[in-house]
């Protein structure tokens, strides 16, 4: 009964402190605190998400579809070098610090060099959400792989355990925890990544309508846009821990006997 | 009839050598236990036993078979259980049977029937974040058993992490249960009592490297031994065992 008052009490006070900023937001654009071309009301923003639906929709689209191809690409990549890296120890010291160094070039530096080389098209963009949603998968899977007690292993391996069997009882199944975790990171860089390659040059998708609003001053089109982005981020997160409860019973029952 | 042995087998780490010309023998049956102090080379001894390991000399036999480095014939169990957490109980005990190539619903259906035997009827489905400490060694216990295809387990101080009244009910229940279905049993501990009411026979693994110098067997029927630790018996086998380990 406690925990559950808890849980209420934990979803609602984000839920206050959200309001608590939009009312005073509301309150600092009803006083022309602010003049509204700079920052329309929450209810000027309001009212073009809904006028403004449609073209949205179109555009989320794909943007969208380039961030479910970078993730999925991603993973795929981060799945298959982790991997190697934990079966090759010599791979992961040679790999290893170079990906960390690309992760500390910034986005924004590189889009424009693949749009150079790549054009206007789907794949600088594809490209883009590859780099930036890899590394949080690699990570997470490489971590997981190592959290494996090696006595675990030792015992399967006096089992006579071949190593793919290894890896597919014991190594995977506790690497998926941390792999959901980088995924859950990763799903929402992966549209944060397509919008920003989509400002840098493209025809369509939110970062390409987001610029183009912004050149026409119509602000409350543009907060339309961040408000859709953030959904859709907190949508794919959302799902992303769904598929993990899924996948992981085992961790809910952990979750549940703690709780007791 | 005689079981497990091993042949003068030696190992050394670089120029430390661990063990030297260790001899047991494991008769059908029967539970032998390597009693030492840390740091008397149990773990590696362990590990040559169930093939980890191949020793520098000497060799070891299961029914008269050569098994020596080859892992796959004894299972053993540590003190951490080792359960793998997202395999439901029942999964988690018939993995050396999947492990082997029989097929999940083969390998369920052969281990089912057990769970009643060591006392976990009911827990098929659970996870092993549901059990208790003690459940849980059973579960491990019940894994090693079906991972021993010759009927030897190797059990490297399985209960010493358990409190003293669930250690005293494992031994009890472990003693009654090997005998019900014939297991065979080497226990790897550094716990005097537990080897003394445990045992048929001890071997005491002592020195630097370690040696088997000294073997005592402990004459008290198995079956008669519930309230063998209180008695003056007992404490004469623990005066000779303490004073051969501190000599």
């Amino acid at each position: 009964m406690k925990r559950k008052s808890e849980n209420i009490r934990d979803k609602l006070l984000p839920a206050g402190t959200f309001c608590l900023i939009l009312l005073i937001w509301w309150g600092l654009s009803a006083v022309k605190l602010i003049p509204n071309y700079m920052l329309p009301s929450p209810l000027d923003v309001g009212k073009a998400f809904v006028s403004d639906f449609p073209n949205l929709m179109r555009h989320a689209l794909i943007s969208l579809e380039e961030a479910a191809a970078g993730l999925a690409i991603g993973t795929l990549l981060a799945f298959g070098l982790a991997f190697l890296m934990d079966r090759f120890l010599t791979l992961e010291k040679a790999v290893f610090p170079l990906l960390v160094v690309t992760q500390t070039i910034p986005t924004i530096a590189i889009a424009p060099l693949l749009v150079l080389w790549m054009g206007f098209g789907l794949e600088p963009k594809i490209v883009l959400v590859v780099i930036t949603t890899f590394f949080p998968i690699a990570v997470g899977l490489l971590d997981g792989f190592k959290s494996v007690d090696p006595d675990a292993v030792a015992l399967l391996r006096s089992m006579n355990a071949t190593r793919w069997q290894i890896f597919r009882h014991v190594k995977f199944p506790a690497s998926l925890p941390f792999f959901f975790s980088g995924l859950r990171i990763s799903a929402s860089y992966a549209v944060v990544g397509a919008v920003i390659s989509e400002w840098l040059g493209g025809f369509e998708g939110l970062g390409v309508y987001m610029t183009r609003v912004r050149k026409a001053y119509a602000f409350d089109k543009m907060f339309a846009v961040i408000l859709l982005v953030t959904a859709v981020s907190l949508l794919l997160m959302k799902g992303v821990s769904l598929l993990r409860d899924a996948c992981t019973p085992w961790m809910r029952r952990e979750k549940l006997q703690n709780q007791e | 009839m005689e079981l497990l042995s091993t042949s003068q087998v030696s190992k050394s780490f670089g120029s430390r050598k661990v063990l030297r010309d260790i001899s047991i023998r494991l008769e059908e049956g029967e539970l032998v236990s390597l009693l030492g102090l840390s740091g008397s080379g149990k773990t590696t001894l362990l590990n040559i036993l169930s093939g980890l390991l191949p020793p520098d000399e000497g060799r070891v036999f299961l029914a008269g078979q050569d098994i020596t480095g080859r892992p796959g014939h004894i299972s053993y169990m540590l003190q951490k259980d080792l359960l793998l957490e997202h395999k439901k109980i029942i999964d988690n005990v018939s993995l050396p049977l999947v492990l082997r190539g029989m097929k999940k619903k083969e390998a369920r259906e052969k281990a089912n029937p057990l769970f009643a035997q060591f006392g976990l009827e009911g827990t098929q489905m659970d996870y092993p974040s549901q059990l208790s400490g003690g459940m849980r060694q059973r579960a491990a216990l019940l894994r090693t058993y079906l991972g021993s295809a010759s009927g030897v387990t190797l059990l490297d101080e399985p209960f010493s992490a358990l409190d003293m009244i669930t250690k005293g009910q494992m031994h009890a229940w472990y003693q009654d249960m090997a005998r019900k279905i014939g297991l065979s049993t080497v226990l790897i501990t550094h716990d005097v009592d537990e080897a003394i009411q445990m045992s048929d026979r001890i071997y005491l693994l002592t020195g630097m490297p370690g040696e088997i110098r000294h073997e005592i067997r402990i004459e008290e029927p198995k079956d008669a031994r519930e309230k063998f630790s209180l008695s003056p018996e007992f404490l004469g086998y623990k005066q000779r065992i303490m004073e051969i380990l501190q000599a």
